[in-house]
Parts: C-alpha cells; structure tokens; sequence
C-alpha cells in the first residue's frame, strides 16, 4: 500500500472514479493545468483533459448554480470552491436549490453534486482563508457533510461521497494536507458515510472531534494519559447525519464528554452535538458536557494559534470533566 | 521622505511636472517595497504577499486623478496608491506584519488593509465585494450632495463576481458619481482573461448597464491618468459612472516609462535616480527593521471590535484565554 499524504489520496480519489465514472467531473477555479492552489487536482486536466477538468470564471455561485444545472442532466459535478471562505456567492444556490431540490420536486428531481473545499486556520491566511462553516450546511436541511482527517478515510470517505444519492459538502482539513500521511489501498473502496471511528479507545472522557482538531485531540489525550484520565477520542468523520449510535455507546462507558471544534462555539456544531448528548445519553452523564471551540470572534491573523482550541486548550477542559 | 509627499487638492489633467516626479518617486517606492516584500515572503517571514510589481501605472495614474476627498475601495495590490495618499509606510508595514502597531489590530492578512487617513475603505479577501461598498458610498455621497467620487479598483478576475454586475448596475440605475477601475494584467492566479469573459473585451460591460466604458493602456500612467481623471470630473458633474479598463502587460516596465518620460524633458536624471534609490532603500532598511520587530498585538485584543462593546460571552471567553499558558 502507497503511503499518501490528504493531497494525494484525494486526488487518487477523484482520478479513481473520474476513470471508472464518465459523468464525473471538476471544475473551479484553477482546479485544471495547475491542478488546485492546493495541487489537489493535479494531473487530472492532463488525464481527463478541459471538458471534464474545467477552470471556471471566478464566480461561486456560478460554479455551483451550473454544477446543478449539470446534475439535472445527470452528470456528477465535483465543484470545488477554492477556499470554504469563498464559499458564500453560492450560499443561495447550495441552501436555496441545491438542498431543497429532492424535497421540493416530491422526489422526481435531485441535483447530485459534492463540493469539495478546503477547510480551517493554521496556515496563516486571516479572516477569508481559514473559516469552518460547517455548521452552516448541517443546519441546512437536505445536506450531508463530511471532514476526513486522514488520507485513508479521505479517498473511502470521497468514493461514498460521489457515489451516495444526495448533494456533499467534502470539507478537507488543509491544515493537515500534507502533515497527515498514511497507507491508502490503491483501487476501489469506499468509508461509509455516518460512520465515526473511534481513534483512541479510552474509559473516563470522550473526546468528540474531526478534522485538524482531531490532532490536537489526540495529543491531549496523550498528555491527560500521564495524569491518568484515559480519553476515548471519536474521529466523527461524517458530521451529518453524524453516527449518533457512537456517540452514545461512547458517551454510556464515559459519562463524560468533551467536543471540540475550530468554528467558532456559538450555535457551532458542537452545540448540536452537546444538545444530542442530553437528550439521548442524560441518564449516563457524570459531568456537564463541554465545548472547546474557537472563540466567538472573525477568525483572526496574527493570533490565530491563540484563537484555535489547540492542545493546552482541551487539556484543562478534559481534566476538569474527568474531575467534575 | 518620499512617504509625506502631500497630494494636491485639486484636478490637475494634464499631470503637472512637480506632479510627475513626485508620482515617480512613489512608484520606485512602491516597487522597492513590493521586492523586498516579496523576498521576505521567500524567506518565510511573511505569509503573503500581494505585489503590484507591472501594475504601478494603472495603480498610480488612477489615485493621482483622485482629488483629496475622494475615496478608494481597494482590493490588495494598491499599497502604494495608499502611501502616496499620506498612509505612514510605518502604518503599513505594521500591517503587514500583523504587528501591534497595525491599525488593524494583526487581523487581516497583508494587504487587505484599512487607512482612513489615504481615504482607503476597508478590504477584504472574497473577490468583488468592494464593487458594490464604492457604489454605495458614492451614492450616499451625491444623495447627502456632497462633492465626493468613490474608485474602485479590481482585477479582471472579479468582473466574473456577482458584485460587479450588480455594481454596475445599480451605478447605471442611480447615477453614483462611481469610477470602475478594472486591472486587467491578464491572468486571475492561473486562469486566463479568456475564461472569465467571451466577450473581447471587458470596457464593453458597462454598455449593458448603462455605464460607458474607456480602454487604456494600463502601463502608461498618463493614459490611465487622463482616462480616470475624465471619469471623475464625469461622476462629479453629476453625469454617473464610468469602467476603466487598464491593460497592463509585462512587455514594458510602467515604471521605467515614467523615468524615460522625465529624463527626456530634463526632469530627472541618473544621478537624481541613484540618490532616490539609495533614499528609498534606506527608508525601507529602518522602517522593515521596525516592523519586524514590533511584538504582536496582545492576545487579549482579540475580543475588541467583534461588537463595540465586550458583550458577557467575550467576556468569559477572554477570560478563559488569560487563564490559558501562553
Ligand atoms: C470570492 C473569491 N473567490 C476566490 C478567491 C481566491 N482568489 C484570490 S485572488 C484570485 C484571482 C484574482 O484575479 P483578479 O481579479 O484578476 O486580480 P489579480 O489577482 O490578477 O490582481 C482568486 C481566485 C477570492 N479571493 N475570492
């Protein structure tokens, strides 16, 4: 098996099913001869050449208003919105059309698409290259959202994505595009969609998170470890619809939760997640459940690494849990 | 110090000598700074950078034709139209910088910086918005008669955006003494002016809103100079808007023109040169050194200005950060 950072595996991803798949195709801006401002999608014009690899004008909403038009005639589009930051011109067509096409056409109509964007701070880029506006697109009905954190999970996790029936956001954790490596299957196979994985098994606190964060998670874990609260750590993977039966079988060996997420706090997923926990695990809680999240400023330039829920942040709050 | 050059307050097409070389001396600045920027960015000790190197005529022959209380919606590359209108260059680098000493406060990333003492707007990074902010500022300028022209400045790449047609649009509607300056250097990252517009060129877009549209030579500050200095007396007579399309390309140096231009009729020489550029240098040397070593601002500052007052969740969430090691 290959080892490969998120880049590649994405990309073997995308060549995989654009091989297998004829109505599968990218489009965005700079996503063709350069291949993505990330190199995502490198080598694809060159593969697939400029009908199914297709730099755009520089329009989100564009983009993903003709990504549905191509849909209803039955292609796959795989749009990518260069940063999630510059996702908002399309905020209409995702929540206004794409969203409600199934529902509103009693079924007769569906506009399949997966928008591929990179997600989250810690590159130095300010306010508009570091957002993690997942929350929006949970919140919006019709929508499903994923975030791997690993290569392996985001090729699986992009196959089931282009494969599934209804409209994805793929939000990828740029942070760690290059930072997480990992053994990728070459060849066909897919992660499940809903499926969280528990990353680090443990007894005393779960640790709800994804992405980048999963990280930062893990490495609090570790230090938590040598004051002997063990962190059972759950890598959502899909946060909607998010795997509920493991956040709960979880939560009942825990009592204790603790979810963190760079987005700022208020109303972010991890709202959700904390209001799911009451009322499906009450009775199984030792300890309020507690949030580390970004906090609720714009997300800020130079002090972006005190903005984010690092490591030294989601200690203290796993300790304090572990000892409510 | 070429950074306190003081703009003049009226209109003045043709460009007057003194005005000239003064112009000149800020585009040899602006260059200068763009590549020491740029190589501190190779370095890594900057994370961006955006630099106007090829496109200091259009910049500059567009903020020259504004008069003082006209105003800028900028987008990132017009750094040194700012410094020309009486940003400090220490203002600037601070931002730059992210450092304490930015007006900013370190939140955005360099160049989509803020000056109300250069008349800039505030910018951002999403492609476009500041098309429609200029519209609307200019508009509420002639609704409350005030004597005011707003320019906007883009690139070709944001003529895509759904901002500019409604821009456009709503300048044509409501007559707002507005002036679009399209920068149209050919090329949006890796995406040719091609694949933003089939139509042959972009001036003609302002036909459809009722807006005239000029095409000028984007590497000749006299010919963006004319062209937009007309576009504001225009907007000023209560005429309306007007696109500029400035097309500029790497087959020439902007800057170097002007030199020649000046050599030529005796204003300049290559001794004024060498000792503009050494100034320059010298200038850049301190004011880099500053920068850099200003601290950044302090973590508690994050919470100001998210409202205008710390609401109680700020509060906690600050306090929450104090509480955390540095
Ligand atoms: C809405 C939005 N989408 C994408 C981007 C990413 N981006 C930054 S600069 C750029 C190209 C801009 O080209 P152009 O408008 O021609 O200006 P230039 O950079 O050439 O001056 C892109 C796509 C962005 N900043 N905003």
């Amino acid at each position: 098996m290959p080892e490969m950072n998120m880049v590649g595996a994405i990309n073997d991803a995308l060549r995989h099913e654009m091989r297998k798949d004829p109505r599968v195709l990218v489009m965005g801006e700079d996503v063709g001869k350069v291949g993505g401002v990330f190199r995502v999608t490198q080598g694809l014009f060159e593969e697939f050449g400029e009908d199914r690899v297709i730099d755009t004008p520089l329009s989100e909403g564009g983009i993903i208003g003709t990504a549905i038009g191509m849909a209803l005639y039955g292609l796959v589009p795989v749009p990518e919105i260069q940063f999630a930051d510059f996702i908002y011109p399309a905020f209409d067509q995702i929540v206004s059309e794409l969203a409600k096409m199934r529902y509103r056409s009693g079924g007769e109509y569906a506009s399949k698409i997966v928008i591929r964007s990179p997600v989250g701070g810690g590159i130095r880029g300010g306010h508009y290259h570091s957002q993690s506006p997942e929350a929006l697109f949970i919140h919006t009905a019709g929508l499903k959202v994923v975030c791997p954190s690993n290569p392996y999970d985001a090729k699986g996790l992009l196959l089931a994505s282009i494969r599934d029936p209804d409209p994805v956001l793929f939000f990828e954790p740029k942070r760690v595009y290059r930072a997480a490596k990992g053994d990728v299957p070459e060849g066909d196979y897919t992660v499940e969609l809903g499926k969280a994985a528990v990353t680090r098994p443990g007894k005393h606190v779960t640790v709800i998170a994804w992405g980048a964060m999963l990280y930062e998670a893990l490495a609090a874990a570790d230090e938590a470890a040598k004051q002997g609260v063990e962190c059972e750590v759950l890598d959502l993977r899909t946060l909607w619809p998010v795997d509920i039966d493991a956040i709960v079988a979880s939560v009942k060996k825990t009592g204790r939760v603790v979810v963190v997420h760079e987005a700022p706090k208020t109303c972010g997923f991890g709202a959700e997640l904390v209001a799911l926990i009451n009322e499906k695990a009450f009775v199984h809680l030792e300890a309020p459940p507690i949030r580390v999240a970004g906090f609720d400023t714009p997300f800020p330039y130079s002090l972006e690494m005190e903005y984010l829920p690092l490591a030294h942040r989601i200690l203290p709050a796993v300790l304090d849990t572990a000892r409510f | 110090m070429v950074a306190t050059v003081t703009p003049l307050r009226t209109l003045d097409a043709p460009l007057a000598d003194e005005r000239v070389v003064a112009l000149y001396k800020h585009m040899v600045l602006a260059r200068a700074l763009d590549e020491r920027l740029v190589h501190l960015q190779k370095e890594g000790k900057l994370a961006s950078h955006l630099s106007a190197i090829g496109e200091e005529a259009t910049i500059f022959g567009g903020i020259a034709a504004l008069r003082e209380q006209d105003w800028v919606f900028h987008y990132g590359r017009e750094a040194g139209g700012a410094l020309f209108r009486g940003m400090p260059l220490a203002s600037y680098l601070s931002h730059v910088f992210g450092s304490s000493g930015d007006g900013g406060k370190g939140r955005q990333m360099p160049g989509t910086f803020a000056s109300r003492a250069a008349r800039f707007a505030s910018a951002s990074a999403p492609i476009g918005t500041q098309i429609t902010h200029a519209v609307g500022f200019a508009w509420a300028a002639k609704l409350k008669k005030d004597d005011v022209v707003a320019l906007s400045c883009f690139g070709e790449g944001a003529t895509s955006s759904g901002d500019f047609h409604t821009g456009l649009n709503f300048a044509g509607v409501f007559k707002a003494p507005v002036v679009f300056l399209c920068r149209n250097n050919g090329w949006a990252i890796s995406v040719p002016a091609e694949r933003q517009t089939a139509a042959s060129s972009f001036w003609l877009k302002g036909i459809a809103y009722g807006v005239p549209g000029v095409a000028v030579d984007g590497n000749d500050l006299f010919a963006v100079h004319k062209a937009v200095a007309a576009a504001v007396q225009r907007a000023a007579r209560g005429e309306g808007a007007t696109l500029i399309e400035a097309t500029t390309s790497r087959k020439t140096d902007p800057v170097a023109r002007v030199k020649e231009h000046l050599e030529a009729r005796h204003l300049w020489s290559e001794k004024d040169d060498a000792e503009h550029a050494s100034r320059v240098r010298a200038e850049l040397d301190v004011a880099l050194a500053l920068a850099q070593s200003e601290p950044l601002p302090p973590r508690e500052s994050m919470f100001d200005d998210v409202y205008r007052s710390v609401p109680w969740h700020l509060h906690e969430e600050r306090e929450e950060l104090q509480k955390c090691p540095k």
